[in-house]
């Protein structure tokens, strides 16, 4: 008895039934790595090597190794860490609001997406440690504990504290949400593993799903769970951005002094977040063969969600330059001019290029349904990203207000290094992830198989 | 006959049999032990006469305790042990106070609900749960019930009523 929408495309093509679904996302957990796997996973490694390198002559002399200087004290790190954290959105949002409005197409997609999430927060919130110079004391600086100088407390009035708050909340609450997702699919590992006879698999995925047994009334309290920490992390995920766009709308400095920031951010976010989980799923789909899970009706679906939120960028930037006019302040006026005009105009039209032209190019069927295009225009849209941070901290701050003080920013080996050390996290991570961890929701999938699974003759 | 030891197992193909199968060996007068399901059968928990789950009044509590908690340390830090003239601002005032509250009533509510959701559940990563079915977790749901419980009727009865009921499979298993 399968009913299938006659105007839906279905979720899920090739005509699998319940039992291929536990195979299929198994299968690469239980078989041995392939030699593209080992060979992405030793690029990654490379990363982390090298970057780590870099983080350790960093810790070792000092923040001076970066190319800073007394008028540009926020470039690359401040740049990345909001890169980071904005790719860190879509993961929660596909989710979480998708859930609350009962996508179903999110549930092939919500696993991958929200382990790159816990990733990137992980890679964003190096920046802001490695930035304080000194790891280890960081924890007093930042958190609120008892302490030998007074107890001297953290300002709590302060936007970078917030953000303190908002990064672990979101980091444990987005892990807590992901792990609860993972726990019935370890279940089905240990299962599995113990027809297969592998003892020692059996136990550890047993450890790992918690002794998960899959009864009505656990059942009933698991999607209870979900569904609260849906709600949870709905107002969690925006109120993240809104702190992070807060640590530059709160101050004073032209070009940062913006009511705007924080929609613009959000958008930001979800814009770049959906870029990185396309780039991402485009190789997970290809390399585990799960083209019949993630299917291109997925990837259109994701290319909408970019030219809505890039379109929302574009009018953001727009917005901001038609503000500094009608504003008439002369600084806010010069600040923008410089963006257009000035020494990092270049910066400022990659930005535009890559985030208000490029996307608009998914409005052609042919384009977002086409899987080079996607997979190019997903890599273009986080360089535009990128651009975007490095266009507000950089091009705000380095004409400071007495022009002998005007300077450049030029990265350091170091700079460049802390950034691929990140990377080496993130795909090192997100490797490990796609070889021990089911990557598709197996208990998702299944529960909508018997609606939307493409009929077989 | 002691009771958690013996049961007759039910293996249901399709989610929509089950259904109709809970019903029919729940109107005969069967009491079910419990159900397991590869994924999640809506409906499933109101055929079996479960009350509702009062999981979200245990979120809502501990993200009160989040709340209470974040405003009595900010308060308190700045405002009472060590104020601080910070930009010619009052020493504590509620609205910058409100990122950090919202933060930690999420993080109490999230984290509390999920420890009390183990909790309840009795899931722990060293135990091994009580298999009625390998399959369980693959693509088969597994209906079993209480020879012990249901002392009144035969265990041929049970076995059959399970068959009428849509049951593709039916098996004895006994625990130690």
């Amino acid at each position: 008895m399968q009913v299938v929408s006659a105007i839906r495309e279905p979720l899920v093509t090739g005509g699998k039934t319940i039992k291929d679904v536990s195979h299929d996302i198994s299968r690469q957990v239980e078989g041995k790595p392939t030699r593209l796997w080992w060979m992405a996973f030793g690029v990654s490694l490379a990363l982390l090597t090298w970057g780590g390198y870099c983080c350790i002559m960093m810790l070792w002399h000092g923040i001076g190794m970066w190319g800073l200087n007394k008028t540009v004290g926020w470039a690359w790190d401040i740049t990345n860490f909001v890169w980071w954290v904005g790719i860190g959105h879509a993961g929660t949002l596909i989710s979480a609001i998708l859930l609350l409005f009962r996508q179903r197409w999110r549930m092939s997609i919500n696993r991958a997406a929200e382990a790159m999430t816990i990733f990137a927060v992980i890679c964003a919130a190096s920046f802001p440690g490695f930035h304080m110079g000194r790891l280890w004391v960081g924890f007093y600086w930042a958190l609120p504990l008892p302490n030998t100088f007074g107890s001297l407390w953290v300002n709590f009035n302060s936007p970078l504290l917030w953000d303190v708050f908002a990064i672990s909340t979101y980091f444990t609450v987005s892990l807590v949400f992901w792990y609860m997702g993972l726990i019935p699919d370890f279940a089905v590992i240990r299962d599995r593993a113990v027809v297969q006879g592998n003892k020692l698999r059996a136990k550890i995925y047993n450890a790992l799903s918690f002794g998960w047994q899959g009864g009505a009334k656990t059942w009933q309290r698991y999607e209870s769970v979900a569904l609260i920490l849906a709600g949870l992390s709905t107002p969690l995920v925006l109120s993240v951005h809104t702190i992070v766009s807060f640590d530059f709308a709160t101050s004073v400095i032209p070009g940062w002094h913006t009511t705007i920031f924080p929609p613009y951010f959000v958008a930001g976010a979800i814009f770049s977040g959906f870029a990185m989980v396309l780039t991402l799923l485009l190789v997970t789909r290809k390399v585990f063969k799960l083209e019949e899970y993630i299917t291109i009706y997925h990837i259109e679906l994701m290319n909408i969600i970019i030219i809505i939120t890039g379109s929302i960028v574009g009018i953001a930037y727009i917005t901001e330059l038609f503000i500094s006019w009608y504003s008439q302040v002369p600084y806010e006026g010069y600040a923008f001019y410089n963006r257009i005009q000035g020494p990092y105009a270049w910066a400022y039209w990659s930005m535009m290029t890559c985030n208000v032209i490029s996307p608009q190019l998914f409005w052609i069927k042919k384009i977002r349904t086409s899987i080079v295009a996607t997979f190019v225009l997903s890599i273009i849209v986080n360089i535009g990203m990128w651009f975007e941070r490095f266009v507000i901290i950089v091009t705000s701050i380095h004409r400071d207000y007495v022009p002998s003080s005007w300077t450049m920013f030029y990265p350091t080996m170091y700079d460049i290094g802390q950034y691929i050390f990140t990377f080496g996290i993130f795909f090192t991570a997100f490797f490990l992830f796609a070889k021990f961890f089911p990557v598709i929701n197996m208990a998702e999938v299944k529960s909508i198989i018997k609606s939307t699974s493409e009929k077989t003759a | 006959m002691e009771a958690d030891k013996h049961f007759v197992v039910g293996i249901f193909d399709d989610e929509d049999v089950l259904l109709d199968g809970v019903k029919k060996v729940r109107s005969s007068g069967i009491r079910i032990h419990e159900v397991y399901t590869p994924f999640p059968v809506h409906g499933l928990d109101e055929a079996l006469g479960y009350s509702r789950t009062r999981l979200p009044i245990a979120a809502f509590l501990f993200g009160l305790t989040g709340t209470i908690l974040a405003l009595l340390m900010q308060f308190w830090m700045l405002g009472y042990d060590w104020p601080m003239i910070i930009g010619g601002k009052n020493f504590a005032s509620l609205p910058p106070f409100i990122p950090v509250t919202f933060e930690l009533t999420v993080l109490l509510a999230a984290l509390g609900m999920v420890a009390t959701f183990l909790i309840v559940s009795d899931m722990k990563p060293y135990k091994w749960p009580r298999q009625f079915d390998i399959r369980s977790t693959d693509d088969k749901h597994v209906m079993a019930i209480d020879l012990a419980v249901n002392a009144g009727k035969s265990k041929d009865e049970i076995m059959r009523i399970l068959r009428e009921s849509g049951a593709s499979e039916v098996n004895e298993k006994n625990f130690e």
